[in-house]
């Protein structure tokens, strides 16, 4: 499956209003030859889960300046788990304190960058450990 | 592939999201499901929306959703962006503008990027409005940018095409008129808000009435609407000429689906096997390398370029062959 293309999603829950952020990373991963869905400001996780269902993405990368990380990151997975959905990446960025990180890898976040990780280096973390799904559709042909 | 169909027939979001990936990525297994399928499409109404970037689409076709939701009817909205032809990855941002839709469970809404695969847009594309119209959409919405011939090809898979412009675009008018014009049923003059827009709406008039002899007498006559998107001004009115034109297609095709009259059914089958060859056979070629040689032997006065295309495309002319052995 050559033509396998990674997708992404950029998601921006809660309610502050800079997404600034969110679109460098959004063109950093375009610019790494990622399909990258943005969704923009003031979504809920409900939102974005749907969202990423319809779009088929193979990552959520969640984005947050004000404070409600924990709860609102929490949700994105719950909501993924409560639908049997198990094999989407949900990763965090944004002003995220330290002693929060581990929280948040514990509740399913697979990682967390900080406002000063370089973009190169995020990209080659989704690169090494976010891989386009394989198995196509399920279909024999008799 | 009995349970792949079941679902998408039974409206399942996720096996039809993976579908549409699945139809994107070329996976050759698809089009076995597509087969399955094909029965079960032409009841949706396809519309398809075009016009320069940053003229208000997703806003428009945010604003057609709405619309359409209250009247009951269920929608599927694809919106096609372009891939970086640097990167070959895109940004897909129309969903920013009709997010508000997601939870919505008669609206499904997918991002598609152009990919680039040479005419391969207009074939993933119609392979993807035949499962949201399988899944039982009542209307399929396309987003494209009306750039490229790709692009417009797009939206030629439309019963009704919607061409935008905005006020005071003066020369991209005239450059709309190379392709698109030809393909629009309905014209929309967005951003009304903005100075000149009668100015744009005579203009653009004026253009059709130039053209005036593909409308003779029964013909469909392009209307040319004014509308602010943002401010729902005139999605209803849009909507019914949308409606207007869908029962002129109804008396025009006598009562059958539009997309089994004889016209589209030729134009898709003949779309569809291009690009069964390009892909079987040239794109191989760019693949394996031979290509590329062939336009180094020519360069080094090897060969000449007749002699290399048939010595490119002859030995893949027994394709039959070949896939018969495979069976
Ligand atoms: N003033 C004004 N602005 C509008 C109107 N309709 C849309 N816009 C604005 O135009 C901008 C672009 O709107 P989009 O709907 O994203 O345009 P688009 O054609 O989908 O853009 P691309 O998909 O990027 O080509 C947004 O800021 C909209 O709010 C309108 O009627 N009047
Ligand atoms: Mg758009």
């Amino acid at each position: 499956m050559k033509d396998r293309k990674l997708r992404v999603m950029v998601a921006k829950p809660g309610l502050d209003g800079h997404d600034r952020g969110a679109r460098v990373i959004a063109r950093a991963f375009r610019d790494a030859g990622f399909e990258v869905v943005y969704t923009g400001l003031h979504q809920t996780p409900e939102e974005i889960v749907q969202a990423a269902i319809q779009e088929d993405v193979d990552m959520i990368g969640l984005s947050s300046l004000a404070g409600a990380h924990i709860y609102l990151f929490r949700r994105v997975v719950e909501l993924l788990r409560e639908k049997g959905i198990d094999d989407i990446v949900v990763c965090g960025g944004g002003i995220i304190p330290e002693e929060d990180i581990p929280k948040l890898k514990k509740i399913g976040i697979r990682e967390i960058f900080t406002p000063g990780t370089k973009l190169e280096d995020i990209v080659q973390w989704v690169k090494e450990n976010v891989k386009p799904r394989i198995e196509g559709v399920k279909c024999k042909v008799k | 592939m009995q349970s792949e169909v079941k679902k998408v027939l039974s409206g399942d979001v996720r096996t039809v999201a993976r579908l549409i990936r699945d139809i994107d990525d070329k996976v050759p297994e698809v089009r076995e499901v597509l087969k399955a399928l094909y029965p079960y499409t032409g009841k949706a109404y396809v519309i398809g929306v075009t016009g320069a970037p940053g003229v208000g689409k997703s806003t428009l076709v945010d604003q057609m959703v709405a619309h359409l939701r209250k009247e009951g009817k269920t929608v599927g909205v694809l919106a096609v962006d372009p891939t970086s032809p640097f990167s070959g990855g895109a940004i897909l941002g129309d969903r920013i503008r009709m997010q508000r839709h997601s939870l919505d469970d008669g609206v499904f809404i997918r991002s598609l990027a152009t990919r680039g695969h040479f005419g391969g847009l207009t074939q993933s594309t119609r392979s993807a409005i035949d499962v949201l119209d399988a899944m039982g959409k009542d209307y399929i919405i396309v987003e494209t940018v009306g750039v490229g011939q790709d692009e417009v090809d797009v939206v030629r898979s439309a019963q009704t095409t919607i061409i935008l412009v905005i006020p005071g675009m003066g020369d991209d008018i005239q450059a709309i008129k190379a392709g698109i014009l030809e393909v629009g049923d309905i014209f929309v003059v967005n951003k009304a808000d903005r100075e000149g827009s009668d100015k744009t709406v005579h203009e653009l008039k004026l253009m059709l009435d130039m053209s005036q002899e593909k409308y003779e007498e029964g013909r469909w006559k392009p209307p040319v609407l004014k509308m602010e998107a943002v401010f729902d001004r005139g999605v209803k009115e849009l909507l019914e000429e949308i409606e207007k034109h869908r029962m002129y297609l109804a008396e025009k095709s006598g009562g059958t689906s539009f997309r089994k009259t004889r016209e589209r059914i030729r134009e898709e089958l003949s779309e569809m096997v291009k690009n069964r060859i390009i892909e079987e056979v040239f794109e191989k070629l760019i693949q394996s390398g031979e290509f590329e040689k062939a336009v180094n032997s020519i360069r080094a006065g090897e060969t000449d370029p007749y002699t290399a295309c048939e010595d490119l495309v002859i030995p893949k002319l027994n394709l039959a062959e070949e896939h018969g052995r495979k069976r």
